[in-house]
């Protein structure tokens, strides 16, 4: 298996799939000549052509519209939000379109869109260049939402988002795009619905997503130093949420920890921290804790914006308040 | 076609049409006129619920310009568009049937009036968020182009429309890519109840295009003769040029935004005027002024569409209601 980055995982599924099957092609702002504003695209345009590397104005709306309408022909449009803060100018299309188009026309009609788009902060990019969103989208029936940790699960979820037939919502995160991880050189599709072990332990779980994975398998690692087993489960899809896999692992090993960059007021977290009062409170040995964003907008100087990005040390805070 | 604006052209000659075809037009118009009478009082009857806006008055402007179009053609509308759905060809009794919400209907009731759809006569969706399906039937443009098909992706929208960002967004990039996309606003004067000159800073929509370097043209939209010849001549620039043309259609809707706006925004004198040029009136005017028609034949039409209307109706009644076991159907593929 050769190591990756993110990107180059990515970039490897979008060429994958663009010559497995022509309806596919890639929109968005600056991915062609500029070859993307995170080079996810880099190649493609040279590759394939401005047929199906298709720059745009800087409209995402018509971006997205047009996306959606191509998808309802038949085509398998792969569009890139250039971050996912942008993607809010265009809400309508993804909430009252995408998310309602099959069920609104009784089944006439699918449309298979894919939205990739990064999300997250630590780049002192600021208030409106930083924030994790997902919970806007996985709030909603009729969207999928994944939002993969590691340079194998990417590439693995973006190719079955693009071989899905409903709206996927693919959440990148700006930090893991030079992260580097095994990816195996035969072809494989990762289910868009799965939640994945990381790392097995009997001593508490921690849940997380994207960013929050990698938090916490470092977490872990320093549990064990400490003869503390902590097991790791990425959750991979937000919507659907696989509420089984959560259970599952907190009924073996009886508390939880939640990791979520976002806010987690009402967010990823708040839902999951539900789903376990709900299905696994009889299991439970300690209250479920849960690790986020500050919740502020995100200020740009250094210092401050470390206090508001969750950190390893702020899990594993929240591990032994529980332990 | 001119890259900038073209007043309407005088009187279309009736001499440029088929006596089947005129009789067609008069048809349907005066079919839409009694199907949307009966979806009012459907409405009061309870029969019907949610929104429900009518196309009375707008007749001129639909039957005119889907006639114009082929079976290659896809068309987007807004919400005011159970005309334009029976104008394709869906059966009145299907469109009927989504107003009753049943299964029978054309989004198996789970749309209503506002989401009429038919993939295989290519009518691509009542849409309910004013000016949000621009950008969506700029995408099946997109499509055709991509797949080198025919057909042109036709786009209705009212006048209050084309304040919104998508609009604008929608008719760059439909230049910009050359797209096969026709944009036809149906201007009524009322985006609800404000009128054309208080929510436009351009009352006069065609010149709007202009800044898009489309060619436009507005139209007498009670006129269905001068609406399918602008149409047709609109249809066959864009297959010609591989580009966009954007229309005007002047109209009026002789009823309020929705079935439950009584319209007291509009002076009576206003509306009388306007309804001197009833579209159904001026065709049939013209057509017995020619003798093409006469008080029988339009008496025996007005038969047939009644029956027709009512049998609409005993459709819908027939249909079931869809079953609350399928309430999660649809949601994902």
């Amino acid at each position: 298996m050769a190591v990756i980055a993110m990107r180059e995982a990515l970039n490897q599924a979008l060429r994958e799939e663009m010559t497995r099957d022509g309806n596919v092609f890639v929109m968005g702002e600056d991915i062609g000549v500029f070859e993307g504003s995170y080079k996810v695209t880099a190649g493609l345009l040279k590759e394939f052509g401005e047929r199906r590397v298709v720059d745009t104005p800087i409209a995402e709306e018509a971006i997205i519209g047009t996306g959606i309408g191509a998808a309802m022909l038949g085509l398998r449009p792969v569009l890139e939000i250039m971050t996912i803060n942008f993607i809010l100018v265009a809400m309508d299309q993804v909430v009252n379109h995408a998310a309602k188009i099959r069920y609104m026309f009784g089944g006439e009609v699918g449309v298979p869109v894919t939205i990739r788009t990064p999300g997250g902060g630590g780049q002192q990019l600021t208030a409106q260049h930083s924030q994790s969103l997902e919970v806007f989208f996985a709030h909603v029936p009729g969207l999928r939402v994944v939002a993969p940790s590691t340079p194998k699960d990417a590439k693995g979820m973006l190719k079955a988002a693009i071989r899905d037939d409903n709206p996927v919502i693919f959440i990148e995160n700006i930090s893991l795009y030079n992260t580097r991880g095994e990816v195996p050189d035969e072809e494989y599709l990762i289910p868009l619905d799965k939640a994945e072990i990381k790392r097995p332990g009997r001593d508490i779980t921690f849940i997380g997503h994207s960013k929050g994975t990698l938090l916490a398998l470092e977490a872990a690692d320093r549990l064990a130093q400490e003869g503390i087993e902590a097991e790791v489960l990425d959750l991979r899809s937000l919507r659907p949420l696989d509420c089984d896999a959560i259970v599952e692992s907190v009924k073996r090993t009886h508390r939880a920890v939640l990791v979520e960059e976002g806010w987690p007021t009402y967010g990823i977290t708040a839902e999951v921290s539900a789903t376990l009062m709900e299905h696994a409170f009889d299991y439970l040995d300690a209250p479920v804790k849960r690790v986020g964003g500050i919740e502020v907008p995100m200020p740009y100087s250094k210092p401050l914006e470390n206090a508001v990005i969750p950190s390893v040390e702020r899990v594993l805070e929240a591990a032994r308040s529980i332990l | 076609m001119a890259t900038t604006v073209i007043e309407t052209k005088g009187l279309i000659s009736l001499d440029r049409f088929s006596l089947e075809t005129l009789h067609q037009f008069h048809y349907q118009m005066t079919f839409i006129r009694r199907f949307e009478e009966k979806v009012n009082e459907m409405y009061t009857r309870a029969k019907i619920g949610g929104y429900c806006h009518l196309n009375v008055g707008e007749e001129g402007s639909i039957v005119g310009s889907i006639s114009a179009l082929t079976p290659d053609d896809y068309i987007y509308t807004s919400y005011r568009e159970h005309g334009h759905a029976i104008a394709r060809g869906i059966p009145p009794g299907v469109v009927m049937a989504e107003l009753f919400g049943k299964e029978g209907g054309a989004a198996h009731g789970r749309g209503g009036s506002m989401h009429m759809f038919d993939p295989g006569r290519h009518f691509m969706g009542g849409w309910a968020i004013v000016g949000a399906h621009l950008p969506i039937a700029a995408g099946a443009a997109f499509a055709i182009n991509y797949r080198g098909d025919a057909g042109v992706s036709v786009c209705y929208l009212g006048e209050g429309a084309t304040n919104i960002g998508a609009f604008h967004e929608t008719l760059n990039v439909a230049k910009l890519w050359k797209l096969p996309a026709l944009f036809i606003v149906i201007n009524n004067l009322y985006e609800m109840g404000t009128p054309v000159e208080k929510a436009s800073s351009v009352p006069e929509q065609y010149k709007k295009a202009a800044a898009y370097d489309i060619p436009s043209e507005r139209v007498d939209g009670m006129d269905v003769l001068a609406v399918h010849d602008a149409t047709q001549r609109a249809m066959d620039h864009i297959r010609r040029e591989r580009e966009p043309v954007f229309l005007e259609f002047m109209a009026y809707r002789f009823r309020g935004h929705s079935v439950i706006d009584p319209g007291r925004y509009r002076t009576e004198e206003e509306v009388k005027e306007w309804m001197l040029r009833d579209p159904i009136l001026m065709l049939r005017e013209r057509m017995v002024a020619a003798k093409l028609l006469d008080d029988a034949a339009i008496s025996a039409v007005e038969q047939r569409v009644e029956t027709e209307v009512q049998a609409a109706v005993d459709f819908a009644e027939a249909s079931p209601f869809p079953d609350v076991s399928t309430l999660f159907d649809y949601v994902y593929a």
